[in-house]
């Protein structure tokens, strides 16, 4: 592979067949095989009904990942819609609390629709037409891979239902109102534990049952073949994209590359190019909740057993029947009890390590980011932070580390207010900034004249 | 090697001029003793085989009446050894018990280790929804090494090629999925079943074929039964359950589908 260059669009180890030269496709890594295992994780653990779709959507991917008109139309989206190339941002304010080393931001919060989730729906989109399919479904959990899928789906024109666990919706509102304004069907799940697992095996069952004209418009590196090996593709340009931006500025590479866990598709996705650079780290940080001692965490590979959930093997949090445990986060979109395939290989071959950090933790480097740089993370994002903060102090002052921030926090600010603005989580105590006795701006509209939308326009 | 409980059971109802009644009942709703008293009641109503569930948290393939008695059962704490308890039973009240289960629990409790318990409790194998034949190689060895019948789906959406690969990987009968779905009960059976049952029967004509999703009554049983070698009833026996009719509520839909299999027109 090619390792230690500067990977210039002529100079890189491509997998491309003969095409314009404009648009070489970076070398994969040697996993998974052709039915889709990494080691003993991965494969297709799924009804014998979806397999076809699953054969269909492989084939069909496989074509599509190395035709020139796919790779120009995916290029000129990422560049005119989404944004990219995201900018690399040095945040030293923010490293002083990493011991002295110096952290390099991969700015995803800065794409359309806010996070890295943009990146991989656009493919799947562009997938759905090709297979000539009229309809996506998704799941959600944060709400981030739900408003990336509705956005695309607004775009390409598809009908689109968004799965959200019932607890979700009420944690992320602002983002259900966000699907529903694109256009999405957003359906709350009341079954199981009501959050993301429940959502996914709601669209499994939708899937089954509309295959002929739906598509599975899945978010993270996880499921069935082909999905965690095809969100990977689209994924990897975060790391493409950072491995070139710091090698040009810096002259090197980072020392460890970091992102948090929960299905892991931001991590992989920053992974991915640096896999071959054996002087790089790559670590994982997963949702250590409570902490992992209370049982109360999603640290699923840190405090997890192998087994079969959603349609492949990997670590899952699950009991001594085999039946998956909830999982606890402050973060929505780290509030699983599964893990990627490949997270799991990575760890078992010793290529990536994985930790815990708790709520505490994530929510103090949340806070930080935001007063020291001006920028403020998704709590998902604040678990890679806080993971910096950590190794920072680890490694010192001549360490240079990668950050992935995979997502803004704007859908945030309402957890992060209740957090820090309460002595405790209970009571409704606003904390410093928030005055009690403050009085409203002067013709401002109170809450109790507040004029739902629909309505507003006839008391203006 | 030991001859495959279930065909044999399916066979001595051909036999008979009839199809194979498969009743599914999932152990712990709404406890592990009332569930298998309600297993039992099949059996003495005219079941040939219980469909013994394995309550699992995400049981993908099943529909919302499935979902809601397993999730009691798993809430509390229902495992192999209770499911172990209710095939002892099945056995004893004579039918032929088989296990169905999604994969994880299985592969928790040790794939080796459930096949001996499993033999030993005197089941004939496992119906697995999530397991297809690429990824059942311990299942399949240790199944082979015990005697155990292997029970794989086939759907509408399945591949000629497919088709031949899991009828060729099959022990027992194979699960033909009579629509593509969840489970549930469904007003009318889709003639979708029947003609994956032709297509099936072609890519192996020696193996028995059991249909099953959306069956609910005595009616859509005989309408089956004149194609097919058994009928597979779930969710309408989950219904009578979740409703609180228990015992007597699944020994009359028993013997309304008992009724149903045992139509004129089945097939010779």
């Amino acid at each position: 592979m090619g390792v230690g260059r500067v990977p210039t669009l002529d100079g890189m180890t491509t997998t491309s067949p003969p095409q314009t030269g404009e648009l070489p496709l970076p070398a994969r890594p040697g996993w998974p095989d052709a039915t889709g295992h990494f080691g003993i994780f991965g494969g297709r653990f799924v009804p014998e009904a979806l397999i076809a779709a699953l054969d269909d959507l492989t084939e069909a991917y496989e074509a599509m990942r190395v035709d020139p008109v796919f790779l120009e139309e995916f290029a000129r989206l990422q560049r005119d819609y989404t944004g990219r190339p995201s900018p690399v941002t040095e945040v030293p304010k923010f490293a002083e609390h990493c011991g002295g080393a110096r952290v390099l931001l991969k700015r995803e919060d800065l794409n359309h629709t806010g996070s890295h989730k943009i990146n991989n729906v656009l493919g799947q989109a562009l997938l759905t037409k090709r297979i000539g399919k009229t309809r996506v479904i998704a799941e959600t959990g944060a709400g981030q891979h739900g408003v990336a899928t509705a956005t695309a789906a607004a775009l390409m024109g598809l009908s689109c239902t968004v799965y959200m666990g019932e607890e979700d919706t009420r944690r992320q509102a602002l983002n259900v109102a966000r699907m529903r304004l694109l256009g999405a069907e957003v359906i709350p799940v009341t079954t199981g534990s009501r959050t993301l697992k429940d959502a996914i095996n709601e669209a499994f069952r939708d899937w089954v049952t509309n295959v002929d004209t739906t598509n599975y418009v899945f978010g993270t590196v996880a499921g069935p073949h082909p999905f965690p090996a095809m969100v990977r593709d689209f994924q990897r340009v975060i790391g493409d994209e950072a491995r070139g931006q710091v090698l040009e500025r810096e002259g090197r590479l980072p020392d460890a590359v970091l992102a948090c866990v929960g299905g892991g598709s931001n991590a992989i996705g920053i992974f991915t190019a640096f896999v071959p650079d054996d002087g790089v780290r790559l670590i994982g940080l997963e949702a250590g909740g409570d902490g992992v001692d209370t049982g109360r965490h999603a640290a699923t590979i840190t405090g997890g057993t192998p087994g079969v959930l959603h349609g492949a093997r990997s670590y899952l949090l699950q009991d001594h029947n085999g039946q998956t445990i909830e999982s606890h986060s402050i973060s929505a979109g780290l509030d699983y009890p599964g893990v990627g395939p490949e997270h799991s290989y990575l760890n078992d071959i010793g290529r990536a390590e994985y930790r815990p950090i708790t709520d505490a933790e994530a929510m103090e480097a949340f806070a930080l980011l935001c007063r020291t740089e001006g920028i403020i993370p998704a709590i998902e994002s604040a678990h890679a932070l806080a993971g910096a903060m950590k190794l920072g102090r680890e490694l010192g002052p001549d360490a240079m580390l990668l950050v992935n921030l995979s997502g803004r926090g704007d859908k945030d600010v309402e957890t992060a207010s209740r957090w820090f603005g309460l002595g405790d989580r209970e009571e409704v105590d606003p904390g410093p900034g928030l005055d009690t006795d403050q009085q409203p701006t002067e013709g401002a509209v109170s809450n109790d004249e507040a004029v739902a939308g629909p309505d507003a326009g006839e008391q203006a | 090697m030991t001859t495959s409980k279930l065909a044999e059971r399916i066979d001595a109802a051909k036999a008979e001029g009839r199809a194979a009644l498969i009743a599914y009942l999932p152990v712990g709703y709404p406890d592990v003793d009332t569930s298998i008293d309600a297993m039992v009641a099949a059996v003495e109503a005219g079941a040939d085989a219980i469909e013994i569930g394995v309550p699992y948290s995400d049981p993908g393939i099943d529909g919302p009446v499935i979902q809601e008695a397993v999730d009691v059962a798993v809430r509390a704490g229902v495992g192999i050894p209770d499911v172990l308890r209710a095939v002892r039973a099945v056995a004893d009240a004579g039918a032929v018990p088989v296990v169905m289960t999604y994969w994880n629990p299985i592969e928790r409790y040790g794939v080796e280790r459930f096949a001996t318990d499993l033999d030993a409790a005197g089941g004939a194998g496992l119906i697995t929804p999530d397991l297809i034949p690429e990824e059942a190689g311990e299942w399949i060895a240790a199944s082979e090494r015990a005697g155990l019948d292997r029970v794989f789906l086939v759907a509408p959406s399945s591949t000629d090629a497919r088709l031949r690969s899991t009828t060729a990987a099959s022990r027992g009968f194979v699960y033909v999925a009579s629509t593509m779905g969840v489970t549930g009960a469904r007003a009318t059976v889709s003639d979708a079943a029947q003609r994956l049952v032709a297509r099936t029967r072609e890519a192996r004509p020696d193996i028995a074929l059991c249909v099953g999703l959306g069956v609910s009554n005595g009616d859509q049983a005989a309408e089956i039964a004149a194609y097919a070698d058994g009928v597979i009833v779930g969710s309408a026996y989950v219904r009578e359950m979740l409703e609180g009719r228990g015992a007597d509520g699944v020994r009359a839909l028993t013997e309304d589908l008992a009724r149903g299999v045992r139509s004129a027109g089945v097939r010779a």
